[in-house]
């Protein structure tokens, strides 16, 4: 009966970590909603290394999403340190962070969020245009890319014309494509169903197995147990952080 | 470089953002459309005065300097140039003789010249307030009108004072509609004149004078016939390069002439057609104001349109500019997005407008050759400019909104 997982779990390989990408110290969130002021993080520390594949888990409310736009140098923190490759995230402004984004971060989206009226391989290209690659090399990679999630075949298709599958591996080819130190997931599964949503998450242990390092954000603990190392968020703090089950 | 793929990417943006809202775009640009028409419309109305003014003028040449006794100018103390004394026909010759004496100046030729106005008659036809003018054979030298059929009068009429006389193109029409006036006579003030010449189609302006309702004849027969009396005026072609100097030359040498001590003040002037024109500039310069500011009404609601089409495509598109934020575009990118989404638009509009305006002034040219519209290369610049600028100013605001929107806001927006 288990013998789909079975193999998956003997094959299982913890990588050994890299150096520090992520340190994040006391940090807290405020948002003003109205009158009232809602206290997102209350002080969250959290340290994240080279080549780890980590989930962070937390039922809604708990401060997941701000801790994700966080990590993904989206939102910067009200108070408390983050520091990014040793660079001070905390005080950047708007281009400085999208700077970050752009050379470092990968991101993966519940709804895919490609462009609808772009190919594959444009919606590929995009980040490596805000990174000034020249044109030739920016198709070359991009084709890489899209080869390294198997869609190869299917460079200049448009999203309509793509499974909710292939679409997600578009969007994971788009945030591998700038080579950067960390790829952020925000319930990559959430819009596929179930049996996509392993082909994706086995995309992801090959990632890990390439040596990326993977940060994927959601609720769901069975694609929590992907990951080897599991950071569970309450009321705005972290309520445990250690190794996956399995 | 990162500059131009951002804007390369942009203009990619923008022409597939153009197609896929096909009508909408259509639309809004319609909006530019008018009032591009309008303003260039108008330009080349203000082009078309300065053609017409030129037309106009082309038969009295802008290297002439006109001997006078009355300013061009307009006067308030019109009695102090009443009592000068006239300026006599026989000072061309004086002053040719001078031209003759110093080969190098910058006089050439000067040519006496008397005019009234008044009927002109042939048989049935009749044609009233004719220009007629009384010079020397020389006349023909310093005009700029070519003859269309026959020639101008000779020395020899002047000298002998033949009843002869060239006919401006309008007179000739209507006096002898559909058939060669050459051979034939007209009749003025009861006497008759032969017909030697028809001066060249010139055109006219708004009733501005031309050459085409107008009479030439040799000065000596204008005098015996038409009018006695001194009342005349000189006309000097200078070397147009030199036209300072040879105001200053013939200036003196009018007072030489006419024996003036040095505490006197001129009794005469010299005037060039440049008069006319700064005469005409502040009426040109007010119909150009008044005329850009009722278009430039037209052009305004078209740039609310795209200011309005833009600030829709911003709202439409908030999830996108959130992911392109995510994925490293900047503020500077996604502000040039939206900017260059309006230009684009603002640019099929002038564009269409300018190929609008094109056509209608061709249209024109056939339904109505004497109003003068000019389109010209000039304009076509101009229509491009303010297409830009009006892409851009009206663009400005939401687009600036669109890359200061908060990246986490943009992408939670549905």
């Amino acid at each position: 009966m288990s013998s789909p997982v079975a193999p998956a779990a003997v094959r299982r390989v913890v990588r050994p970590h890299g150096p520090l990408v992520i340190e994040i110290e006391g940090v807290t969130k405020l948002y003003r909603m109205g009158a009232e002021t809602v206290h997102a993080l209350r002080g969250v520390n959290l340290k994240i290394h080279r080549n780890e594949y980590l989930a962070i888990m937390g039922p809604s409310g708990s401060g997941k999403s701000t801790l994700m736009n966080m990590l993904g140098c989206l939102d910067t923190p009200t108070a408390g340190r983050y520091e990014f490759s040793s660079k001070n995230v905390a005080t950047m402004v708007d281009d400085e962070l999208a700077e970050i984004r752009n050379r470092e971060i990968g991101f993966v989206f519940q709804t895919f969020n490609l462009l609808p009226r772009s190919d594959a391989l444009h919606n590929v290209e995009l980040p490596l245009i805000y990174a000034g690659v020249p044109k030739q090399e920016r198709l070359e990679r991009a084709r890489q890319a899209l080869e390294n999630v198997a869609l190869g075949d299917r460079l200049h298709h448009r999203p309509n014309e793509l499974s909710g599958g292939q679409r997600q591996r578009v969007a994971i080819a788009r945030a591998l494509v700038t080579r950067p130190s960390i790829i952020l997931a925000d319930e990559p599964t959430g819009n596929l169903d179930s049996k996509t949503g392993v082909e994706i998450m086995n995309l992801f242990e090959q990632l890990y197995e390439q040596g990326n390092t993977l940060i994927v954000v959601t609720h769901e603990e069975d694609i929590a147990q992907h990951a080897r190392r599991i950071v569970r968020l309450r009321d705005g703090l972290i309520e445990s952080d250690g190794p996956s089950q399995q | 470089m990162r500059i131009l793929y951002e804007i390369s990417e942009s203009i990619r943006i923008a022409f597939a953002q153009i197609v896929a809202n096909k009508l909408r775009s259509a639309l809004t640009a319609l909006g530019v459309v008018i009032g591009i028409v309008a303003v260039t419309l108008m330009g080349t109305a203000i082009n078309g005065i300065d053609v017409g003014v030129d037309r106009s003028f082309a038969g009295f040449g802008d290297d002439i300097l006109y001997v006078t006794k009355w300013p061009w100018r307009d006067t308030e103390d019109w009695w102090n140039f009443r009592n000068r004394r006239p300026i006599r026909f026989d000072y061309a010759h004086q002053i040719n003789d001078w031209i003759a004496d110093h080969p190098q100046g910058p006089l050439k030729l000067a040519v006496p010249a008397a005019n009234r106005f008044g009927s002109v008659t042939r048989g049935d036809y009749k044609v009233s307030s004719i220009f007629t003018l009384g010079t020397s054979a020389d006349y023909a030298r310093i005009t700029r009108s070519d003859l269309k059929e026959g020639r101008f009068f000779s020395e020899l009429d002047e000298q002998s004072g033949n009843s002869v006389c060239v006919l401006g193109f309008d007179v000739a029409d209507a006096l002898f509609p559909g058939e060669s006036p050459l051979g034939k006579t007209v009749r003025i003030r009861d006497h008759e004149f032969l017909v030697l010449g028809v001066v060249a189609r010139q055109g006219s302006f708004l009733g501005l004078f031309s050459w085409d309702s107008m009479v030439a004849m040799p000065l000596r027969t204008y005098r015996r016939y038409l009018r006695v009396g001194e009342e005349g005026e000189i006309r000097v072609q200078v070397d147009v390069n030199r036209m300072p100097e040879a105001r200053d030359e013939l200036r003196g040498l009018m007072r030489r002439l006419r024996q003036l001590g040095p505490d006197q003040r001129d009794d005469f002037e010299l005037n060039e057609q440049g008069t006319i024109r700064q005469q005409l500039d502040p009426i040109k310069n007010g119909i150009a104001l008044a005329g850009l500011f009722i278009t430039g009404l037209a052009l305004f609601v078209g740039a609310i349109g795209i200011m309005n089409i833009t600030y829709v495509s911003v709202k439409e598109r908030t999830k996108e500019i959130g992911t392109r934020k995510a994925l490293g575009a900047r503020r500077r990118t996604i502000l040039l997005q939206f900017l260059i989404e309006a230009v684009s638009i603002c640019l099929v509009g002038g564009v269409l407008g300018l190929a609008v305006t094109a056509g209608l002034t061709q249209l024109v040219a056939v339904l109505a050759p004497s109003f003068p519209l000019v389109f010209s290369v000039g304009l076509v610049l101009v229509g491009i400019v303010i297409s830009v600028v009006t892409g851009v100013s009206s663009g400005f605001a939401p687009a600036w909104q669109a890359s200061k929107l908060d990246p986490v806001e943009a992408l939670r927006y549905e």
